[in-house]
This record gives structure tokens, sequence and C-alpha cells, in this order.
């Protein structure tokens, strides 16, 4: 059955308070979850503050800030910091969004931060992405053709490229897939919608000729059926983007071939 | 999303036993059935609420009636049809290993027990048993 409390070893207990930084007049609170698979302790919640005037605007900011300044041993991902890498994927004010492009001044009160929710925590804010990655890759996104190569480019008209507006921006962040309940109690078997955005992005694809094989490969009471609509993943998406609608127009296409 | 431990590659784990080809079928008749149990779902409610105080041969009457008979029976069908493949839904979000089989029998068995009960009920009082 689904497990609705945390075993014990993974219940948060209070951390520690780091001290405030001296001569700062502006400080914004962080509450962050800290776990280290190297000591037997429970996750714990550790508050430090940052000194506003001496940061970027960003939650992001506000991290390296705080590695930089206050605690080294703080563990997150982070590469482009503008929101195109998706590495820094995490709960920032109860919703999964990009630290980068997340303003400290959209969170009123103390920024609580946590990592991604329902993965394998590797430390601290760096959840274990290995499924998701795993769950990608079984898309084959990339383009499918048995028509012999042209000699120079595969042709698209500009309506059909335009059908891969909404699709071909998704960064691979995880966000969305890790809001969604579905994929929490089945993400083993059900896609998530990430992935299925993706594969929506490869069925659409004017140019691929593999359309039938990917529906096969799709059509599955978990790997597909398992969305609910439920639409977490639309609202939490830090790009914008609807993977919900990308996952029904996937259903549509199976009816359609089959009526 | 605990995984056993096993050295299998994370994309042999995420294949698994492969797609299984269905799913679409189950999908649409969530949608039909659905479709179907508004009209007649409205039907049945306005029939209970418009045999209100009548006398039991009263209702037995109207019951027997082919129209009503047909679209009460038409509504149990659809509803229980609705009712089996809803459960099956939640079962499968929420039910992982150990019993999951058990309970998905279970499902079926007690919605076709339940359809059959009430489309007896409906036929023996528009037989005139």
């Amino acid at each position: 059955m689904v497990q609705l409390t945390l075993p014990k070893n993974s219940k948060m207990v209070e951390g520690k308070v780091w001290p405030k930084p001296a001569g700062a007049t502006r400080l914004k609170e962080f509450r962050i979850y800290r776990w280290d698979p190297d000591d037997d302790r429970n996750p714990r919640i550790d508050t430090y503050y940052v000194d506003m005037d001496d940061c970027g605007p960003m939650v992001l900011d506000g991290l390296i800030w705080i590695k930089s300044k206050i605690d080294p041993t703080l563990t997150f991902r982070r590469s482009c910091r503008e929101g195109i890498c998706g590495s820094c994927a995490m709960n920032i004010d109860g919703m999964n969004t990009l630290a980068c492009t997340k303003g400290m001044d959209e969170v009123k009160g103390a920024v609580k931060i946590y990592p991604l929710p329902h993965l394998e925590v590797v430390k601290d804010l760096v959840p274990d992405l290995t499924n998701f990655y795993a769950q990608h890759r079984s898309v084959e996104p990339w383009l499918h053709t048995t028509t012999p190569a042209p000699e120079t480019e595969w042709k698209q008209s500009r309506d059909d490229r335009e059908k891969l507006d909404g699709l071909y921006e998704c960064i691979l962040c995880a966000c969305c897939s890790t809001s969604c309940p579905s994929y929490w109690w089945n993400g083993d078997r059900y896609l998530g919608p990430a992935v299925l955005l993706q594969a929506y992005r490869w069925l659409i694809d004017s140019r691929d000729e593999a359309t039938g094989e990917r529906l096969d490969n799709l059509e599955d009471p978990f790997r597909l059926y398992r969305c609910h609509t439920i639409m977490n993943c639309a609202q939490t998406c830090p790009k914008g983007l609807n993977p919900a609608k990308a996952i029904a127009e996937i259903k549509k296409m199976m009816v359609e071939r089959r009526i | 999303m605990a995984h056993e431990k096993s050295i299998r590659t994370p994309l042999a784990r995420v294949k698994g036993l492969g797609s299984a080809k269905e799913g679409t079928e189950h999908f649409w008749r969530q949608r039909v059935t659905a479709l179907a149990n508004l009209p007649l779902v409205i039907f049945f409610v306005f029939l209970i609420i418009s045999v209100q105080g009548e006398s039991h041969a009263d209702v037995v009457r109207i019951l027997a009636h082919p129209f009503t008979a047909i679209v009460t029976l038409a509504m149990i069908i659809s509803g229980v049809w609705h009712m089996k493949i809803g459960m099956q839904v939640i079962i499968e979000d929420y039910v992982h290993e150990g019993p999951k089989l058990l309970v998905l029998m279970a499902n079926s068995f007690f919605c076709f027990l339940v359809g059959l009960a009430a489309v007896f009920g409906i036929l023996k009082i528009a037989f005139g048993g």
C-alpha cells in the first residue's frame, strides 16, 4: 500500500540555527532541509540568515551566499543560474521550482527549501534522478526515420514546426513529475508528466517516422494512463509549460488510431 | 520508488516487462460510461423524486413500464460498469504488490453481483414476478 507517514529515520527534526551575519540590516531567513548519508542522523531543518544587501535577488543567490559565507557543507545542484539547465530544481515555499528564477522577494517570511518530493535524497537538496533519466531514455527522445536521410536536412513546414512550441522548451528539471501524486505512488511504472511531454514532442514531430511504434510503447495502464489530470504539473512548471495537455493529446492519439 | 537491490541497469528497470499494449479501451469506456451516466442518472433521480408518496402498487406499475424499466436497466449497467472501472483505477493507484490481485478480483466480483442483483430486481418487477 501507499505509505502516508514517513519512516522513523526520515522524520525531520529541528536543526542548527546559524548566527545572523554581523552588521547586516536587511536579513532573509532561510529554512533548509539537510540530510547527510554519512551520519546516522535524521533529516533536519537548518536556519540561516542571508544579508540581502550583500546577495543577488534570487533564491539560488541566497543558497550560494550561504554556501560561500556561512556553511560550505550545504549541498545543492546548480549550473546556468538562468533557468535553462534545470539543475537547481527544488521545493521552495511549498512549490517545485527553479531556485535561479524564483525571487527571494516572492516568498513571504522564511524561505523554506526542501529537495524535490518523493525522490531518494543523495544529500541535502540533491535528489536521485537516475530513474527519471532512464524513463526519459526509454521514450527514445531522438528522431526515428527509415527513409534514407536526405543530403541536406529533414524538412519541416513552418506550421509543423509551430506544433513543437510549448514542448521543446522543457528542460527536464523534474519539477512537474515530482509534483504529481500519481508519480509519487507509481513512479517506477508511470512515466510522469515530464517524460510524457517529451514523448509527445517526438510523437507530434512531422519529421519522425515512428509515431505508431512510439504509441505502442506508451500504451499501457501504468506508463501513460496513470495520469488522472490532477494538473499539478502545469501549475508548477517553472517554464510555464502544460504537460497535462501534452498527455491528453497522447490519449487522443491513442483513441484516434482505433476508431 | 524504492528499488530492489539489483544490478540491473536503470533502463532495464524502467522498461520492465514492456508495454501492456492496452489501457486505451479502459480509458475510453470510462469516458463513454461517464457520458451515458449523465442523462441516465438525472432521469433516475427525477424518477425517484416523482414517485415519492405513491403507493407500492403504483411504484411497481411505473417501474414495470417498458420505458422506465429499460432506462433504469441502462443506468444500472452503465453505472456499475463505471463504478468497476473507477474502483480498479483507485486500486491500481494505491495498492501495490501483496493483496493487489485479490483486491482487484474482489472489486470485479462485488460490482458484478451488485449489478446482477439490481438487474434481477428490475426484471422481476418488469415481468410481474
